[in-house]
C-alpha cells in the first residue's frame, strides 16, 4: 500500500493512534494539578474568582478526560494486534505495568472523579478538595506506570531472558530503570507547561476579544508565572535527560545531532544548528555549525567526544533525518516558551501584561505549542531508539505481527477517518467551551442521586455551550 | 512467589470474570443501540439513552482491564489471539469509539444534526456487537499456532460459523437491552420492549441451539467433553436450565413483571457463557494451548495479582453503589443531562 511495507504501516498506525491519545492525557495531567491549585486557593483566600475559574476549567477537564478514555481503549489492544511478537516476548514486564496503570485509572474514575465533577454541593469543601487532590495524584501515578514501561523498553534492566522470553527478576530495578526518573520528570513538566500554554492562550484570546475580566486576567497571569518559573526547570531536566541518553543510547544522540564522524582529538564536537542528515550519503548536508558547542552541551567540556553515527553499523542507526528535526522543533519551541515567559515578566513589571497586543497575540498563538513540543519530543525518543523496540534486546522488525500491507493499510485508513471525525468533533466542542470564558459559578450542578445527575466525565459539560454560564462579553460596557 | 497458589488458574478466573462483567454490562447498553431503529421517536430514544447514560463508560472499562490483564497474565495468548482476530477486533474497537462519542454528542448536538449522531450510535453499536460475536465464533473455531505464535492467514476468522455467532450476539445484546428497558421504563415504551424482547429471546434460543449442535459436530474434543461419561451428568443441567430459563423469560416478558425478564436474560447469557467455558476449558488459545502453557512468569502474575486483589473489590463496590443510586424508572423529560 503506497509502497510501504507492513512494518512501516504498523509503525505509522501505532504512531498515529498514540499521538492522538497522548494529547489528552497530557492536558488531563496538567489541568488536574491546576484545578487542585485553584481549589486550594479558593479555600484559602475565599476569593470567588478562584471558584469560578475552577468550575470553568473543570468542564474542559471533563471533556478532555472523556476523550482520553475513548482513545485509550484502542491502545490497550494495539500492542497485541500490531506487535504480537513484542507482546509475547516482553509481556511479562510491560503487561503488569500497563495493568497497574489501568487499575489506577479505573480506581480513580470509580472513586474520586465522580465526587470531583459532581459533588461540589453534595460533600463538604474539605472532602471535595481531597477528591481533586486524589484525581491529580491519580493522573501522576498513571503517568508513572506508563513511563516506567516505556523507560524499561528504552533502558531495560532487572530481567532475565529465559526460553526466549523476558522474565522479571527484580521489579524495583525494572521500574526504576536508568532513564525512568528523567523521562518521568520531563514528561510531567511538559504536561504542566502544555497546560499552562493552553490556559494562557485562552486568557490572551479573551483579552484580545475585549473580555477583560478579573478571572481572565488571573488565568493569563497564573499561566505566565508557570511558564516563567518552570520553562528553565524543564530545559535543565531536558539537559540531564540528554546526558542520560548519551550514556545509555549513544546512537540516538548521534542521530539527534546529525553527528557522523568523530572529530580529530582535541577538536571538539560542533553543534549543527541547521542541516539535512542524509542516511544514504552518511553525512549532514548544508550543515551550519558552531564549533565545540556540541561538546560543551553534551560533555560540559570544550573538547569532549561523543560517539558518532559511523561508530554503529548502518542497520543499527536510527533515522537521523527525522530525529534531527523533531528534536530541533522541540528545543526551538522550548526556547520560544522561555522567551514568552521572560516577555511576560518584563510586561508585568512595566504594568502592561494585559494590554500589550503583540504579546497577547503571541501567547494566543502558542496555545498548542506545548502539545506540539510533546509530540516532537516523543518522536525524537521513539524514532531515535530504532531499530530497537526493547533496546538491545528486540528489534522492531522482529516485534511486528505477521499482517500483510493491504490489511494494515485498510485499518490505518479506517483509524484516520474515524479519529478525525470523532476527535475533531470532540476538540471543536472543547474549544467552544473555552470560547465561552469563565463566568460566575451558578447553581448546583447536580450529582449522583439528584434529579439532574450527570455521572460521566463528558456530561459535566453543559449540553449546549450557548446555554452555559453567560460569557462576560459585555463586562467592559 | 510459589506459595502453592495456581497463579494461571487464579488469573484465568479473574479474566473470565472480567469478560463476563463486560458482556453482561456493556451487553445491555450495546443492545439499546441495536433496538434504536425500532423506535424512531426522539422522546423514546432520549429515555432509552438516559437509562444507561450514568453507567455505560464504566461498563466499557472492563474491556480495557480484560485486554491489559490478558497481556500481563497470558502474553502468548494475548499476542496470538489479537493477531489472529486483528480485523474483527479493529472493527469492534472502531465501533465502540464511534458509539461512545455518539452517546455524548447526541445530547449536545443541535436538532438538525442529532439524526447523524443517532445513526452513528446505531451503526457503532451494531458493528461493535457483530464483530464481538465474530471474534467469539472465530475464537471457538480455533487459532492456528506454530512455535508459540499465530501461524494462520488474515481471513482465518471469517467462516459461516463466526458470521453466525456475530448475528447470535446481536440477538443476545438486543435481548439484554430490551429486558433492561422493561425494567427501566413504563407505559407504551415498556409494552413495545416486551414484544421486542420476546422476539429476541426466541432468536437467542435458536442461536444457542444451533451453536450447541454445530460445535460438537465440528470439534470432536468439544463433543467428547460434553457427551462422555460422567461429564454428561455433570453438564446436563446446563441445557435443561437454558430451556427452563427461556420458558420463564417468555412468560415474564408477557406478564406484569418488571425486573424478572432482565434477570432471566442475564441468567440465559450466563448459561451460554458457562456452556462455552465448559467446551473450551482449560484452553486459552483453542484448541491446543492451555492457560498453563500460555502463562506469564510467576513473578509477573504475582506482582499484578496484588494490585488486582486490592482494587477490583473496590471497583465492584462502587459499581454496585452507582447502580443502586440510579435504580428506578426513567421517564420522558427527565434525564441525567
Amino acid at each position: 500500500m503506497f509502497g510501504l511495507t507492513a512494518l512501516e504501516l504498523a509503525r505509522i498506525q501505532f504512531g498515529f493512534t498514540i499521538s492522538f491519545h497522548i494529547v489528552f492525557p497530557a492536558i488531563t495531567i496538567g489541568l488536574a494539578s491546576y484545578l487542585a491549585v485553584l481549589e486550594g486557593l479558593w479555600l484559602r483566600t475565599g476569593n470567588p474568582l478562584y471558584r469560578d475559574l475552577y468550575h470553568f476549567w473543570l468542564k474542559i477537564f471533563a471533556v478532555n478526560f472523556g476523550m482520553g478514555v475513548v482513545s485509550g481503549l484502542v491502545m490497550a489492544y494495539q500492542f497485541g494486534t500490531n506487535w504480537s511478537y513484542f507482546s509475547s516476548f516482553a509481556g511479562g514486564i510491560t503487561g503488569p505495568l500497563l495493568t497497574y496503570e489501568v487499575l489506577t485509572a479505573f480506581f480513580l474514575e470509580a472513586g474520586f472523579l465522580g465526587v470531583m465533577l459532581f459533588g461540589w454541593n453534595r460533600v463538604g469543601p474539605g472532602l471535595h478538595f481531597f477528591s481533586t487532590l486524589m484525581v491529580a495524584l491519580g493522573t501522576l501515578i498513571s503517568a508513572t506506570w506508563i513511563l516506567a514501561s516505556n523507560s524499561w523498553m528504552q533502558t531495560p534492566q532487572g530481567h532475565e531472558i529465559i526460553d526466549g522470553r523476558v522474565v522479571p527478576v527484580d521489579w524495583l530495578a525494572v521500574i526504576f530503570n536508568p532513564s525512568f526518573p528523567y523521562r518521568l520528570a520531563h514528561m510531567v513538566v511538559a504536561a504542566y507547561l502544555s497546560t499552562a500554554l493552553f490556559v494562557g492562550a485562552s486568557g490572551a484570546w479573551h483579552l484580545l476579544k475585549g473580555r477583560d475580566t478579573p478571572a481572565v486576567r488571573k488565568m493569563l497571569s497564573m499561566a505566565m508565572w508557570m511558564l516563567l518559573l518552570v520553562t528553565p526547570v524543564q530545559i535543565a531536566i531536558g539537559d540531564m535527560h540528554g546526558l542520560n541518553t548519551l550514556e545509555h543510547q549513544p546512537a540516538k544522540i548521534a542521530a539527534v545531532e546529525g553527528h557522523w564522524e568523530r572529530p580529530e582529538p582535541g577538536a571538539g564536537v560542533p553543534l549543527i544548528l541547521f542541516g539535512i542528515p542524509d542516511m544514504a550519503r552518511e553525512e549532514t548536508r548544508h550543515a551550519v555549525e558552531i564549533p565545540r558547542l556540541g561538546s560543551l552541551i553534551l560533555t560540559h567540556s570544550l573538547d569532549g567526544e561523543i560517539p558518532a553515527l559511523k561508530d554503529f553499523p548502518p542497520e543499527d542507526r536510527p533515522n537521523s533525518t527525522i530525529v534531527f528535526w523533531t528534536f530541533r522543533v522541540m528545543v526551538g519551541l522550548g526556547f520560544l516558551m522561555l522567551f514568552l515567559g521572560a516577555w511576560s515578566a518584563w510586561l508585568r513589571w512595566r504594568g502592561r501584561l494585559y494590554a500589550s497586543r503583540p504579546f497577547l497575540r503571541l501567547a494566543a498563538c502558542m496555545g498548542p505549542s506545548g502539545l506540539v513540543a510533546v509530540l516532537a519530543g516523543w518522536y525524537t525518543t521513539e524514532i531515535g531508539r530504532q531499530p530497537w523496540v526493547v533496546y538491545g534486546l528486540m528489534r522492531t522488525g522482529d516485534a511486528v505481527s505477521p499482517h500483510g500491507p493491504l490489511q494494515m493499510g485498510f485499518t490505518l485508513v479506517l483509524f484516520i477517518v474515524v479519529y478525525c471525525i470523532v476527535f475533531g468533533a470532540g476538540t471543536a466542542y472543547m474549544l467552544r467551551q473555552v470560547a465561552q470564558g469563565p463566568g460566575p459559578h451558578a447553581g448546583p450542578p447536580g450529582g449522583p442521586g439528584q434529579a439532574h445527575q450527570p455521572m460521566r466525565p463528558l456530561s459535566a459539560a453543559p449540553d449546549d455551550p450557548g446555554a452555559g454560564p453567560a460569557a462576560p462579553s459585555h463586562a467592559r460596557s | 512467589m510459589d506459595a502453592g497458589i495456581d497463579l494461571p488458574l487464579v488469573w484465568a478466573v479473574i479474566i473470565l470474570f472480567g469478560i463476563m462483567m463486560y458482556v453482561v454490562m456493556d451487553g445491555f447498553d450495546l443492545g439499546i443501540g441495536i433496538l434504536f431503529p425500532f423506535l424512531p421517536d426522539r422522546g423514546d430514544r432520549d429515555v432509552m439513552m438516559n437509562s444507561v447514560a450514568p453507567v455505560w463508560d464504566g461498563n466499557e472499562t472492563w474491556l480495557v482491564l480484560g485486554g491489559a490483564g490478558l497481556l500481563a497474565a497470558f502474553p502468548v495468548a494475548y499476542a496470538a489471539v489479537l493477531t489472529a482476530l486483528y480485523l474483527p477486533l479493529v472493527l469492534m474497537l472502531v465501533g465502540l469509539v464511534f458509539r461512545g462519542v455518539a452517546f455524548e454528542f447526541r445530547f449536545k448536538a443541535s436538532d438538525r444534526r442529532r439524526h447523524l449522531w443517532d445513526k452513528a450510535f446505531i451503526g457503532g453499536s451494531l458493528v461493535a456487537t457483530f464483530f464481538q460475536g465474530v471474534t467469539l465464533g472465530a475464537y471457538i473455531g480455533g487459532i492456528e499456532m506454530r512455535d508459540g505464535a499465530f501461524a494462520g492467514g488474515p481471513f482465518d476468522w471469517l467462516s459461516p460459523f463466526s458470521l453466525f455467532t456475530g448475528c447470535g450476539l446481536v440477538a443476545a445484546y438486543a435481548l439484554l437491552g430490551g429486558t433492561w428497558l422493561i425494567m427501566k421504563t413504563d407505559g407504551e415504551l415498556q409494552r413495545r420492549m416486551r414484544g421486542l424482547s420476546r422476539a429476541a429471546a426466541w432468536a437467542v434460543f435458536g442461536a444457542i441451539a444451533v451453536i450447541s449442535v454445530w460445535t460438537p459436530l465440528t470439534h470432536p474434543q468439544i463433543s467428547e467433553r460434553w457427551f462422555s461419561l460422567p461429564n454428561l451428568f455433570w453438564f446436563a443441567p446446563v441445557p435443561v436450565l437454558v430451556v427452563a430459563v427461556l420458558a420463564g423469560l417468555l412468560r415474564a416478558a408477557r406478564t406484569e413483571s418488571h425486573s424478572g425478564p432482565f434477570l432471566l436474560a442475564l441468567a440465559l447469557v450466563f448459561l451460554g457463557y458457562t456452556g462455552l467455558g465448559i467446551s473450551l476449558w482449560p484452553s486459552i488459545v483453542p484448541p491446543g494451548l492451555s492457560i498453563w502453557q500460555a502463562a506469564a512468569p510467576p513473578q509477573s502474575m504475582g506482582f499484578t495479582l496484588v494490585g488486582a486483589l486490592l482494587i477490583i473489590p473496590v471497583i465492584l463496590a462502587y459499581t454496585a453503589w452507582s447502580y443502586y443510586v440510579f435504580r428506578g424508572k426513567v421517564r420522558h423529560g427527565e434525564g441525567y443531562h
